[in-house]
């Protein structure tokens, strides 16, 4: 997707920083919730289990793990040149 | 949109507005923090899409630049609206495990076929919509009588889905009903306003990724309550039908036949064949998701790639209906035949508020929320690229500039979005009329299949074959709904959305057929990579020198496809067993 030259914003487009930062503040408000503000009424609701703790890890995981995809395979920008002028080639035989 | 189904859909609108508010969660400030976090991130995502915009072709089919992951998951999400969602884990609550069939063969056996069979044709004929590709394989006339049925269905569904999320909204939130469509409908508006296809895509798949993370610890927590699998069984033999809900086969209470052997060919023909196929492979709305691959590659992916979350969220959306079966009273009421304050279709919210805490109850909230919306998003966006592209460029305003029909992709968003919301509105006070409307629009896409597939096969069906099949087998569903609805065939109403799916099926093959035997065929030059057989020599041996080398192996459709196959035959089997 990334059409232009600005390296930042081509980050934030990235489809996996947005699940990464997604899944960081949900996994991290989770966990503070699942360590200080998590009634017993509510641990017991779930058999004893603090879903907002374990949850709030393994979604902090998921952002870990995107992170490093993200970082392990950038979006080619090749590619992505390539992909823009095909598809301007298209919107003209379209017309 | 349900793949098969509009009676799951059609039951959760029917739901009543509990006076009692037997649903309500007890929402807190942190949960509504987490719920405005994921709608700041999706107006977000349409604002950083819209610098990607500068042609239609961005707007309607994001340029055709998307990794095959992406739209993959998207492929699959499109259809995971939360009607799909609360009626999937209604129908594990009802009939257990017998629920997976919509799944796995449901549409697995289709997205496979899709994605090796047909997608090279779709793709490959560089269409922008399945309409197109009528008019390509067919003749103008076909494409429109298509684009002009999807056209209307797609903003009638859209409208379904934002009022089965306000009923939802206010049995959970006490929202009143017209505030939660109008906020909803102005949220889906605005992101895909502003950043086209692109943006719909991407909160599909972030909405994915938000109900797995919600699914994921009902049903283990659930599961941990119930006393793990083997508790989750022993409590479901002592239920009247519990012993049913434990096998995958012959089905009877899914399919409403009772003779064995029929039941199964339901199953088999009716839901793994004809309504799977007829939906998987046709609808726009899904198949666009693949239209806006990278490549040709990516587009075959999208579905095979989409086969395996598909078979593998069966597990954390029927499992939770099992588990609310035996842990929630209402629902074990509803099992023994009782009556209750609660229905099917209550599963999933009523598991929230037995199981979360305040924190992941905002997750979950904010999962169901946004899929709703991405079921919405999915309507009006794939009713842009067919109305702008099919209706407009390709009939009323042909000729114009690129520019223009970026334009009118705009405004139908806008127009589509509203009559949605007044769809919403009146949907209200005509709760039976939307039942029938969804299923009716369910019979458009088995006739689809068989042209498809007549021209897909055989050069010589013609122009109008298209058209006539189309119509008639859309009749000839239509004409069973209402016979079974009269009374005059006496049979379930699933059986006779299989009986209407194969007769529609049948109809259309044979009028095709007969109309293309009276006349002219197309010349092969014209049919270039429109039917199989017919291609252009040079333009084969690229095409093979590029699928034969350069992808690894698990970039191999063959290898997905199979895999895709295998990972859902082992889940039956699995399921025999434990």
């Amino acid at each position: 997707m990334p059409r232009h030259d600005n390296k930042v914003l081509n980050y934030l487009f990235d489809l996996r920083t947005i699940i990464a930062v997604l899944f960081a503040i949900y996994g991290i408000v989770c966990i503070i919730w699942g360590a200080a503000f998590t009634s017993s009424s509510e641990l017991d609701k779930a058999g004893g289990i603090n879903i907002n703790l374990w949850g709030g890890i393994g979604m902090l995981i998921v952002a870990a793990l995107f992170v490093w995809w993200t970082i392990a395979k950038p979006i080619d920008q090749q590619a992505a040149a390539h992909s823009l002028e095909e598809s301007e080639a298209e919107a003209q035989r379209n017309l | 949109m349900t793949s098969l189904g509009a009676h799951e859909a059609a039951s959760v609108l029917s739901g009543p507005v509990l006076a009692d508010a037997p649903l309500r969660l007890h929402a807190g400030v942190i949960d509504y923090i987490l719920v405005a976090t994921y709608f700041a991130l999706v107006l977000g995502i349409g604002f950083i899409a819209r610098r990607s915009v500068s042609s239609s072709l961005d707007f309607l089919l994001s340029g055709r630049s998307l990794p095959a992951w992406v739209t993959g998951l998207a492929f699959m999400s499109a259809n995971l609206g939360a009607t799909e969602l609360l009626g999937q884990s209604a129908n594990g609550a009802e009939f257990g495990i017998q629920a997976v069939h919509y799944y796995w063969i449901g549409a697995i056996p289709a997205m496979v076929f899709l994605g090796l069979f047909m997608m090279p044709f779709f793709y490959g004929s560089k269409v922008r919509s399945v309409p197109e590709f009528l008019r390509r394989r067919y003749n103008p006339a076909t494409q429109r009588f298509q684009a002009v049925l999807f056209a209307v269905a797609s903003v009638l569904l859209a409208g379904v889905n934002l009022y089965a999320m306000a009923i939802v909204v206010n049995a959970l939130l006490g929202w009143p009903l017209w505030l939660a469509i109008v906020i909803a409908g102005l949220v889906v508006l605005i992101y895909t306003l502003i950043g086209g296809l692109s943006a719909s895509i991407y909160n599909e798949v972030l909405q994915f990724f938000v109900i797995v993370a919600a699914m994921v610890p009902i049903t283990l927590v659930g599961l941990h309550k119930a006393g793990g699998w083997s508790g989750l069984k022993a409590k479901l033999f002592q239920q009247p039908h519990g012993h049913d809900m434990l096998q995958a086969f012959p089905a009877h209470e899914l399919t409403g036949i009772h003779n064995s052997f029929w039941s199964v060919i339901g199953v088999v023909l009716g839901l793994g064949f004809v309504t799977s196929f007829g939906y998987w492979t046709t609808n726009f709305t899904e198949v666009q998701r693949a239209f806006s691959a990278k490549d040709m590659s990516a587009a075959r992916r999208t579905p095979l790639i989409a086969a395996f979350p598909k078979t593998l969220i069966a597990l954390v959306i029927i499992i939770p209906g099992i588990v609310a079966a035996v842990t929630v009273p209402g629902i074990q009421k509803l099992n023994e035949g009782g009556t209750s304050n609660v229905n099917y279709n209550d599963v999933v919210p009523l598991l929230m508020q037995q199981l979360l805490p305040n924190g992941f109850l905002g997750v979950a909230l904010a999962g169901l929320l946004a899929s709703f919306m991405a079921g919405m998003a999915a309507n009006v966006s794939s009713l842009n690229t067919v109305f702008t592209y099919d209706l407009w460029q390709g009939w009323l305003r042909p000729g114009k500039s690129d520019r223009h029909y970026l334009n009118v992709g705009r405004w139908v968003t806008v127009i589509g979005t509203l009559i949605a919301i007044g769809t919403a509105f009146i949907a209200g006070n005509f709760g039976n009329i939307m039942d029938y409307i969804q299923t009716l629009f369910s019979f458009f896409n088995v006739p689809l299949f068989a042209v498809f597939i007549l021209g897909l096969l055989w050069k010589r069906a013609t122009g109008h074959a298209g058209w006539a099949g189309l119509a008639t087998g859309t009749a000839g569903a239509i004409v069973i709904f209402v016979l079974n609805q009269a009374g005059v065939i006496p049979i379930s109403s699933q059986g006779s959305s299989y009986l209407g799916g194969g007769v529609a099926l049948v109809l259309a093959l044979i009028v095709g057929i007969v109309v293309s035997l009276f006349q002219t065929p197309k010349s092969d030059k014209e049919l270039v990579g429109l039917v199989t057989g017919v291609v252009d020599a040079t333009e084969a041996a690229t095409a093979e020198g590029v699928s034969a080398v350069g992808e690894v192996w698990y970039r191999n459709v063959w290898v997905l496809g199979i895999g895709a196959l295998v990972l859902a035959a082992a889940c039956y089997i699995f399921f025999m067993f434990v």
